[in-house]
């Protein structure tokens, strides 16, 4: 058995090691269904009589069979599931390409101020002023720390905002009868939303190599120009963390051919208030509120993804939108002319607008350079660290906001990338990103974030080494019996998706007892 | 700034060990050009009590739910949401976790998104819900698009008691490529889908309550549409409504949406909301989103994972069946833990609670002169006719501080047939007071 830093011990050889559910800290939770009843209910609600005529004869005949709990009842069965989670309060995510970091407490109890989040996306406009003014105030810091002349604040996530960005570039063609404009570029390392977005819309992908160097080469895509591309979909920072050193160039070949420049902006945190995309030539990007303006994960969303666009492109931004009028700020919901008409209903993700202003008023304008400055300084710092230890894919390049390695420093070690992951999740850390971006085989991104301090990346760095060593010292079995100190040891993914279980059902037995 | 842990020594030290002069030798890919060679002219940080009353001031000139007798419906209903939920919800374990990709540390977030499925095929009478969509507007469209890869056919019919922004929504997704055929508008309730459906018919869109309130038939919809094999997608936007209405999946749906707000989650202004959205068992494959599916871990013991992934953007890239990459996994708890603390017995008394007060007050507004109610049926809204145009109205009883509903007119502004239109709801928390209020502020007005 060997020791890790913190001096526990890992676990190694530890043959029988049963699993640690259902002890101590560590509970196995039965399912809302297993504990409660349709009988018990947590919400005290009078009873009333009704009649049923105005129900024009629709009124419910199945049962519901929904289970309730009593509030102590549900205080724990969501308290215990809550610690099977890992978080980014309770521990370091070196995720790439999804940025975890710090979500300040501030933001969510603004958020939950009832001017924000007691009113009516159909109230009187009158009565809703202060909202329209921060979103007002949202949108000048949007557009100026990216110097374009439009946002779109709608979209509820980043995979919604590509896809209004795609569609204000696809109006403003149609608009300028280049509707045949059938081809969208994708380079190779984008990520997978893009090129499902512009297949959404129809348009055929067409891949873009990567360079040796990980980045997209200006000449690739100048021979891939033709009057029939609509537009390149580039990321940038791009997906491997190298900022694209041609973007200027990419971005006025792509011009010269008559075609638009969407940039995917999910990694706007390594340049906010450091580089404008505008300045690069962007027509349009969405950026990640929730990532890089923080608002919680939430275990999965829910997100929020704004759409900054070009002069060119700001008439085809879609309603509503908010602009002044001769009484006060008014709210523009219905399209004219050639614009985009709607996205969704009602005014988007104003929970997330509020956390998001939030953040950049803490921040302040200088702030938010600092922490782009303090992500690249911490990815720059974890990879001086590890690069001994790992292989680095793209050498002595100087990385933005993530660092990326690939899983040749594992070849004939019988420990994959995923084992090597699992076994970060015995040491209490999240697995880094694994095999993407797709150009790297093998490729293991870290993003540390801005918000980690140097003693926590210290101490990361210090575990990866151990069991990179450990790795090439044959101990096999810490890394493919991992994890051993999770809630659960390893899923078996291919049963769930062979016969798919995707709900509760009265066990057979019960129902029999039943009858 | 503290939200930022580097000393500037501990900077120097990190520099040092990276090898770099300075900071800008990390940035030097970027063009000489594109780097700070500009001015932001954005404040600088601020502490936390100066944001604070920043953002206090902004709320303050809103006027809140509480602040008076509120009516406002039309797709996003004020409900009352219990302490619990909100502080659950607060936990860190929940709102600052990750994407459930690593299924051995997330197993809180996986085994209540299994819950969550269950609740919505119960609710829907359907076989499986997916992990939730971003709201109600855009799962009708992803849908629609559903509907058109199970069929391969591509005619999609919404009927006019559609919410107005939903049809918006599935035009604006289906652009140019689609046979997109929108009923007129019907807020007597006597539209009738049921003519334009053929055998290029992928599907049709049905809305309950609809818009204007009044309660479709679903059996007959679904049956004239399977008749042409058709699909029938049903959208809900007052989910509280399947507490006293057969669930669309006894009568024969096959798409089932629904915007789950009311349930766990505030008004936002509108966000974040979230979608439900339930199908049956053999279209599982072109169903758009997550789902979390039931499995077991090495040792046999039971356990949650993220699933059938194949169908995503991340595995299939451009031939997945949507570009989704997230859904409302936060509002999806909110929703959760409520229903889980409802159960029948409480979901059923809110829903019949809903329906009293909805009862009180269609009678008190069918007394008002000058006032007509249109509604034979409703659940917890309906549509009234006034004497007057309906937006100054609206308007000027927002200046006696009640919120009376939502102009037609303000969704339909092309249709001078709605002109005199307000569409008002009634929830849990309308009160006889807030009634009485609005009837004698409605008789005023229009005396």
């Amino acid at each position: 058995m060997s020791m890790n830093n913190q001096g526990r011990p890992t676990g190694v050889g530890t043959s029988g090691f049963a699993s640690t559910s259902g002890s101590a800290l560590l509970p196995n939770e039965p399912l809302l269904f297993e504990i409660g009843d349709t009988e018990h209910s947590g919400v005290d609600l009078p009873d009333v009589t009704i009649s049923t005529a105005r129900l024009g004869g629709f009124e419910r005949k199945s049962p519901l069979d929904l289970a309730g709990l009593t509030e102590p009842e549900a205080m724990r069965h969501y308290v215990r599931l809550s610690r099977l989670n890992h978080s980014i309060d309770s521990g370091m995510y070196p995720l790439g390409s999804c940025t975890m970091k710090h979500n300040p407490r501030l933001n969510e109890k603004m958020a939950r101020l009832p001017g924000f989040s007691d009113i009516h996306p159909l109230q009187p406009v009158s009565t809703v002023q202060g909202a329209l003014e921060l979103m007002n105030q949202l949108s000048h810091w949007l557009m100026t720390l990216t110097n374009t002349a439009a946002v779109a604040l709608t979209p509820k996530a980043g995979a919604h905002g590509e896809l209004l960005g795609m569609m204000a570039i696809k109006a403003a063609q149609d608009a300028a009868g280049q509707s045949h404009r059938k081809i969208v570029l994708v380079p190779e390392s984008a990520h997978g939303t893009n090129p499902a977005t512009a297949a959404f819309l129809g348009y055929t992908v067409k891949p873009i190599p990567a360079r040796d160097d990980g980045t997209v080469d200006v000449q690739a895509v100048k021979d891939a120009l033709s009057p029939e591309v609509a537009a390149i979909m580039l990321t940038n920072p791009n997906t491997c963390g190298l900022f694209e050193p041609q973007v200027i160039e990419i971005a006025q070949a792509i011009h010269d051919a008559g075609a638009f420049f969407y940039c995917d902006g999910a990694n706007f945190n390594a340049i906010m208030g450091v580089v404008r995309p505008g300045d690069l030539g962007i027509d349009a990007m969405h950026i990640n509120l929730h990532k890089t303006f923080s608002t919680p994960h939430g275990g999965g969303g829910p997100g929020a993804g704004p759409v900054v666009l070009s002069e060119a492109l700001a008439p085809f931004a879609p309603v509503p939108f908010v602009r002044k009028g001769s009484n006060g700020l008014e709210l523009v919901e219905h399209a004219e002319g050639d614009a985009l008409g709607r996205i969704t209903a009602f005014q988007g993700q104003m929970g997330m607008y509020v956390r998001a202003l939030t953040y950049m008023l803490s921040h302040g304008g200088d702030g938010l350079a600092q922490a782009a400055q303090d992500a690249v300084l911490n990815a720059n710092y974890i990879k001086a660290r590890l690069a001994h230890a790992f292989s680095v894919p793209f050498g002595d390049y100087p990385t933005m906001h993530e660092a990326l390695f690939d899983d040749s420093f594992l070849k004939d070690t019988g420990v994959t990338t995923l084992d090597f992951a699992k076994a970060l999740i015995d040491e209490g850390f999240h697995p880094m990103t694994m095999y993407f971006p797709l150009v790297v085989h093998g490729a293991m991104l870290i993003e540390p974030t801005e918000s980690e301090s140097k003693q926590t990346l210290d101490r990361f760095c210090d575990v990866m080494e151990e069991l990179a060593i450990d790795a090439k010292a044959g101990n096999t079995e810490r890394f493919t019996a991992a994890p051993m100190k999770a809630p659960r040891r390893r899923l078996d993914e291919t049963r769930a998706a062979r016969s798919p279980i995707l709900k509760w059902e009265r066990p057979t037995e019960s129902l029999k007892a039943a009858e | 700034m503290r939200y930022l842990p580097h000393s500037d020594h501990e900077r120097a030290e990190m520099l040092g060990v990276i090898g770099a002069a300075n900071i800008d030798a990390l940035f030097s890919a970027v063009p000489a050009r594109a780097l700070k060679s500009f001015d932001l002219g954005l404040p600088a940080h601020s502490p936390e009590f100066l944001v604070e009353a920043h953002m206090k001031a902004l709320a303050a000139k809103n006027h809140a739910g509480a602040d008076g007798p509120f009516f406002v419906g039309a797709g996003a209903y004020r409900h009352h949401v219990p302490a619990t939920v909100d502080h659950l919800i607060q936990r860190s374990e929940w709102l600052t976790a990750y994407t459930p990709y690593q299924p051995e540390i997330s197993q809180g977030t996986l085994q209540m998104l299994f819950e969550f499925q269950t609740q919505v095929a119960k609710l829907t009478g359907m076989d499986v819900a997916n992990a939730s969509l971003y709201d109600g507007s855009t799962g009708t469209a992803e849908a629609v698009l559903m509907a058109r890869r199970l069929t391969r056919r591509n005619k999609i019919v919404l009927s006019g008691g559609l919410h107005p922004h939903y049809r918006d929504v599935v035009r604006a997704y289906l652009k140019d490529d689609a046979d997109l055929e929108i009923l007129s508008a019907s807020p007597e309730g006597q539209g009738d889908i049921l003519d334009h459906i053929d055998e290029a018919t992928a599907a049709i869109v049905v809305q309950t309550p609809d818009f204007y309130g009044h309660l479709r038939n679903i059996k007959k919809a679904a049956d004239a549409a399977h008749a042409k094999g058709a699909l029938l997608i049903v959208v809900i936007t007052e989910v509280v409504s399947l507490g006293l209405l057969e669930a669309p999946g006894a009568l024969g749906a096959d798409i089932v949406v629904a915007e789950g707000q009311s349930i766990g989650n505030a008004l936002n202004f509108g966000g974040p909301y979230l979608g439900l959205m339930a199908t049956r068992k053999e279209f599982i494959r072109q169903m758009p989103g997550r789902l979390c599916g039931e499995t077991v871990d090495a040792d046999g013991q039971r356990g949650f994972v993220l699933t059938l992934s194949t169908r995503e953007q991340h595995i299939r890239r451009e031939k997945a069946t949507s570009n989704i990459c997230t859904n409302s996994g936060l509002c999806a708890l909110g929703f959760s833990i409520h229903m889980g603390l409802l159960g029948e017995a409480g979901f059923t008394r809110l829903a019949r609670l809903n329906h009293a007060n909805a009862c009180k007050l269609a009678d008190a507004l069918a007394s008002v002169p000058g006032v007509e109610v249109l509604n034979k049926t409703f659940f917890n809204e309906m549509t009234i006719r006034t004497a007057q145009p309906a937006a100054g109205l609206v308007e000027r009883l927002a200046k006696r501080g009640i919120l009376a509903g939502v102009p037609v007119s303000r969704l339909e502004p092309t249709d001078p047939s709605v002109a005199n239109l307000i569409v008002l709801a009634a929830t849990e928390l309308t009160t006889d007071a807030d009634i009485a209020a609005l009837c004698a502020a409605l008789s005023e007005e229009l005396a």
